[in-house]
Order: structure tokens, then C-alpha cells, then sequence
């Protein structure tokens, strides 16, 4: 009863703050939590719930694993607007309360609490990789904490990236995993073993320990290039509108998800390719006749996916960095990721840490320009092409939305 | 011309936690802006390291991997060798640690460092976490250090070792001095890409190994100048 009480203030709480113009994320959940400490626990009892973790692609595959599971006709409780900590999930849940699936993308460093909170049928683990150090827990450790809430979570099913050495380590407590091998570009954290700290061996995707005997477990879906291996062995294009190696990996994982669900891969695919944008991801906006196509990285890892997908020259590229508080304040990361494969790119330099990020190219040889603005950027673009790139980090990749958003 | 320097960059697969890689580009860059050359090695924990380095670099790690560091570099011995020779080292953050006698480990007990530098690091009641200005030793001739610091550790110098530089913001080692030096080894609380944003420090380093240092070419240190200008203004408005 008190539960039930307190589930229609939290969605009374979002309606409100929904009419206030907002999205309505978080604000009833605090509300919600503030009056019932247990009420999330509540809210996830009797639901399939499915819980999305990673550094990169969280939003994405939360978004793909809710399309893949539209077969099943029933309604799906999401946080589609990317809160994903304790008051976002249990906002997600309030305005849903009939809905008995949810699926939930969650803060990596929330996950063990998570877990023993939402009894969840399926927790998704993506990657793991540096991400805004200055607030975010260290890796390792992080891994250490999904691996002890996974093995105290017999119940549960555990999707993960075999590719992914400490992602596969974390998972490997679990006692039900499907493994996927959806690849790893990013390798920078995981050249040691996380059980025992040696040197991995690795060829391809493929690793092992020469010391402790850790090594990649056998995968039953894989990732090869633009197919999907699903458990039977066959082979199926994935065709997806969404770019870029990393949304097939993400694709990947949610078709093993769907499985998990009874939704055979056929109906799955069908629905992941039709998503086109995820919150405002790969959106193409026409400014003043410039096809602007804007994507969002936040680190180092999604930096290197990120400038994979770019259009080809004579687009121009605009970088753009910020450094406030959900960037993380230290732009020590740039100097993670390798420019140089933007050498004879016309390059355009932007954000309020342009200087950063110049001084970063300039190391790596790219010519690059400063600019104001996205206009600015706009009008050098078109003066030679017709679209132009935009590869921006948190807050700055917001700005240019609200920015593109006036003009729509 | 003489040999080429030697830069080595030690465990970038245990000590790369946030962006070293840029003290080593940086240090690369400003050799060959002045016409010197330059040769790299970057060595993995399951390498030997090379003796004959002229500049080494270390770089942070989270607990496990710094003492795992630690480990395989005592065994190694060949940092040990290099530095008793007089090669310049630099290290920042877990690396500073490890280069002292001794620094506190994943599970709070204290790990036995390297010994290189007269210091004793531990781990402290609050994670330090921003910017940080630091006023350089005035022996070492280097402009005001301006960096980011992420680190729990409090870091104690003993005899043999000298403070870099004086806090005037942030915490650095935790008494009002901000990293430490002894010869040509040298560490710093300052993280990731520390020489980014001290130029000065990374010329400071090339000129240990390789002498007096022919000048830069026009305009080849403005945008680092203009950075460091702009993050210094930032946190002291005043100034």
C-alpha cells in the first residue's frame, strides 16, 4: 500500500515536471525515493528487468535492446533520456507501472547496487574503459565490484564482451553468461591481465593469460565486420542505419538479449534497422544548406569509434571540447587519442577548450583552424563541401543541439 | 651530430592512465623543433628495460598496476642502472610514488618503492581532484607549474630529496610542496600530460640529457604559451 502510495506520487511528480518542460526524468524519483527509501525495489518486483552497463554505447544499446524487444508486444519501461542512476531508473519504472519489461541503462559505478536492488533477469556489460577520471571510479576496481554483485546474483543472466578483458573477467563470476564477441578497438586499458596483472598475450580479438590460464571464453554470438554469427553459426547482414563498428557491436549484444527473451534474431533485426538517431546521435540537421551530421564521444575509447565513422574528405570535421562537469574537468585524455589519421583533413577546432585540443592536434601534426562557433564552422564548411562533421564531447555537443534545435 | 636521444617511456600497458602519452609527444616534439634527434621505446611490463635511455618516463596507474609496476621494475633493475648512471627520469602521480621508498598499496598496506628519490607517499583522508598551481624551486630556473592533480596519496621528502615546487594552489604533496627532485630524477603530482602546460619543465628535461638546447623556431611554442596563459587565468582571475 505505501508502495503503491508512494509509486503514484513519484509518476504525479514526473508529471509535473514533465508539464514543466522538462523531460521529466529524475525529479519524480527523488520525490519518489525520498518518501519510500525501498521504492525502486518495489517498482522492479514482478518486471523482466534488464540493466545496461559499459563505459560507451549504454544509451544506444539500451535504446537497440528496447527496439529488439518490440516483437513481444508488450509494453517496455526505459530511461530513454539517459538518467541512469538510482532516481532515473525508478522514474522510469513510475511512469510505466504497467509495463513488464524494463530496461535500464545504469551508471557503471551504480551496477552492484542496482543488481541487488531490481533483481534483474539480464544485466548487459558492454566495455570498460578510462572515462572522466576526475569523478568516475578507476577501472579495475570497478570491475572488481560488478564481478563480487554478479556472483552474489545466481538469477541473473549476464550478456557480456568476451572481447573485453576486464569485462569478461567481471563476468566470468556469473553463473549464467552469454558471451559475445563484439570486438574490442580500443585496447589501451586492457594490455594486463585483471585477475593477475600480466602482460596479455592478444592476436585479434583473441587473448589470453600466460601466467593465471584467464583467457577469452568461448563466444556464442559474434561480430564479423558488417555480420552478425548468431548461436546456430549462421551468418545474417546487419544493415543498420545507425554507423560506425561500434552500433554494429552494440547490435550484436542486443540481439543476444532478444534471444534471451524468445525474440528470434529475424524479428530483432528487423526493428534495430530502423533506428535512425538516439537521442540526438547521428542526427542530420541542415543548417543555411550545410548537412550537418553531429556525434558525441566523450572519451578516449568513443573518440577513436567515433573519428572511424567520419564522412570522408572534402567534409570538413569539426572537434569540439568542453570541460565542465559531466565532461569530466580534465582534458588530459585527449592525448589518448591518435589524430593523426586526420593529417590532410581540413579540420575546424572549437569548444571552450579549443586550446587543448589545438595544442593536442598540433602534436600530432594536423593542421587545424579556430573557430568561434558553429557558425563560424558552418560557413568555412561551406566554401568547400556541402556537409560538414561534428565530433563533440558532452556539454559541447548539447550546446550545438540547442543551438541546430532554435533553427528547426 | 651525436647519437640520438633516447626517450623511454616505462609500462605504458600498467602506467598509462590518463593521457601520458603527452609528456612523451611533448618531449619528441620539442627535441626535434631544435634539430635534435630522437629515438622511442615504449616498453611494456613484459620487456626488459633498456639501459641505455636517456630520458625515462613513468606515468599514473590505479593501486594494482603501480605495485605491480613496482615489482617488475625492482626485479628488472634496469631503471636502477640507468638512473645511478645520471639519466634524467620523470615520473607523475603512481609513478612519482613508485620512485620513492615506499607508497600505500591497494589493500592500505605500504608497498616497498624503488628508492630512486628520498620520499615516502601514503594514502591520505581525501582524494585531491582539480587544478594546481606550483611555484618551481627558483635553483631549477622554471616558470610557475600549472597542471590537474587526481591522487589520494601524501607524499613526505626526506633528506635527499628537494621539493619541485611550492603550492599556490591544490594539494601536491600535501604539506605546501608539490612534487620532488634529487639529481636528474624527478616527480610530480601533477597527472596525465603534465608537460603540456610547462614547457619550460620538458625543456628542463631535454636540457639535462642533452645539454644547452639550440632555441626554439618562431612561433612553434605559441599555442602551448597561449594554453598555459588561459588555465592560469582561469584559476586566478586576479592575476
Amino acid at each position: 500500500m505505501r508502495a503503491r502510495l508512494a509509486t503514484t506520487v513519484g509518476g504525479a511528480a514526473a508529471t509535473v515536471s514533465r508539464l514543466a518542460g522538462r523531460d521529466g526524468s529524475v525529479i519524480g524519483g527523488i520525490i519518489g525515493l525520498r518518501l519510500e527509501p525501498g521504492l525502486l525495489s518495489l517498482l522492479a518486483a514482478d518486471r523482466q528487468v534488464v540493466l545496461v552497463t559499459g563505459t560507451n554505447g549504454k544509451t544506444t544499446t539500451t535504446r537497440l535492446i528496447t527496439a529488439a524487444l518490440a516483437p513481444l508486444g508488450q509494453e517496455i519501461a526505459s530511461n530513454i533520456y539517459g538518467a541512469n542512476m538510482e532516481a532515473g531508473l525508478t522514474s522510469a519504472l513510475s511512469r510505466a507501472p504497467g509495463a513488464p519489461i524494463a530496461v535500464l541503462e545504469t551508471d557503471e559505478k551504480y551496477i552492484p547496487a542496482m543488481v541487488k536492488t531490481t533483481n534483474p533477469k539480464v544485466v548487459v556489460l558492454l566495455n570498460l574503459s578510462r572515462d572522466q577520471m576526475d569523478r568516475a571510479a578507476e577501472i579495475w576496481l570497478l570491475a572488481r565490484r560488478w564481478r563480487e554483485a554478479l556472483a552474489a546474483a545466481p538469477g541473473c543472466r549476464v550478456v557480456a564482451n568476451a572481447d573485453d578483458p576486464l569485462v569478461a573477467w567481471a563476468a566470468s563470476s556469473a553463473r549464467q553468461v552469454t558471451w559475445v564477441a563484439a570486438g574490442q578497438r580500443w585496447r589501451e586499458d586492457s594490455w594486463c591481465c585483471p585477475n593477475c596483472g600480466s602482460h596479455l598475450h592478444r592476436d585479434g580479438d583473441d587473448w589470453a593469460c600466460g601466467e593465471c590460464g584467464g583467457r577469452r571464453p568461448p563466444v556464442s554470438w559474434v561480430l564479423s565486420g558488417d555480420q552478425v554469427i548468431d548461436p546456430s553459426g549462421r551468418s545474417t547482414p546487419l544493415d543498420l542505419k545507425l554507423p560506425g563498428r561500434a552500433n554494429r557491436s552494440n547490435a550484436v549484444i542486443a540481439l543476444a538479449v532478444a534471444e534471451a527473451f524468445g525474440v528470434h534474431i529475424t524479428q530483432a533485426l528487423g526493428e534495430l534497422r530502423a533506428v535512425t538517431s538516439v537521442a540526438g546521435r547521428y542526427t542530420q540537421v541542415n543548417r543555411r544548406g550545410c548537412e550537418i551530421r553531429l556525434l558525441l564521444a566523450k572519451n578516449p575509447a568513443g573518440w577513436l569509434e567515433a573519428l572511424d565513422v567520419l564522412a570522408p574528405a572534402p567534409a570538413p570535421v569539426l572537434l569540439a571540447v568542453n570541460a565542465q562537469g559531466p565532461d569530466g574537468r580534465d582534458t588530459s585524455w585527449l592525448w589518448d587519442v591518435d589524430y593523426r589519421r586526420l593529417r590532410g583533413r581540413n579540420v575546424l577546432v572549437g569548444g571552450e577548450r579549443k586550446l587543448d585540443l589545438a595544442v593536442r592536434l598540433e602534436a600530432d601534426e594536423v593542421p587545424f583552424r579556430l573557430v568561434n562557433d558553429l557558425d563560424e564552422a558552418v560557413d568555412l564548411a561551406r566554401a568547400v563541401a556541402p556537409n560538414l562533421e561534428v565530433l563533440a564531447n558532452y556539454t559541447a555537443f548539447q550546446q550545438y543541439r540547442a543551438v541546430l534545435g532554435r533553427t528547426q | 651530430m651525436t647519437r640520438p636521444l633516447r626517450l623511454v617511456w616505462i609500462y605504458p600497458d600498467l602506467l598509462s592512465t590518463y593521457g601520458d602519452r603527452g609528456n612523451l609527444l611533448v618531449l619528441e616534439r620539442r627535441a626535434r623543433l631544435r634539430g635534435l634527434p630522437v629515438e622511442v621505446a615504449e616498453v611494456n611490463s613484459n620487456q626488459p628495460v633498456p639501459r641505455d635511455g636517456d630520458i625515462y618516463l613513468m606515468g599514473g596507474g590505479e593501486d594494482l598496476p603501480q605495485t605491480l609496476a613496482t615489482r617488475r621494475l625492482q626485479a628488472d633493475g634496469g631503471l636502477h642502472e640507468a638512473a645511478n648512471r645520471g639519466a634524467v627520469v620523470f615520473a607523475v602521480c603512481a609513478g612519482y610514488q613508485v620512485l620513492g621508498m615506499e607508497f600505500g598499496g591497494a589493500d592500505g598496506a605500504q608497498v616497498p618503492g624503488l628508492g630512486l628519490l628520498d620520499i615516502r607517499s601514503g594514502r591520505g583522508e581525501r582524494r585531491a581532484v582539480g587544478e594546481i598551481v606550483a611555484d618551481v624551486d627558483p635553483a631549477l630556473n622554471v616558470p610557475r607549474l600549472t597542471g590537474f592533480e587526481n591522487h589520494q596519496g601524501v607524499t613526505r621528502l626526506g633528506p635527499q630529496a628537494r621539493p619541485l615546487a611550492r603550492t599556490t594552489l591544490g594539494t601536491g604533496n600535501g604539506d605546501g610542496t608539490e612534487g620532488a627532485y634529487a639529481g636528474r630524477v624527478l616527480g610530480t603530482y601533477l597527472h596525465g600530460p603534465a608537460l603540456v602546460r610547462n614547457p619550460g619543465l620538458a625543456d628542463l628535461l631535454l636540457h639535462w640529457a642533452a645539454g644547452p638546447l639550440p632555441p626554439l623556431p618562431p612561433q612553434a611554442g605559441e599555442l602551448a604559451q597561449r594554453l598555459r596563459d588561459e588555465r592560469l587565468a582561469a584559476v586566478s582571475p586576479s592575476q
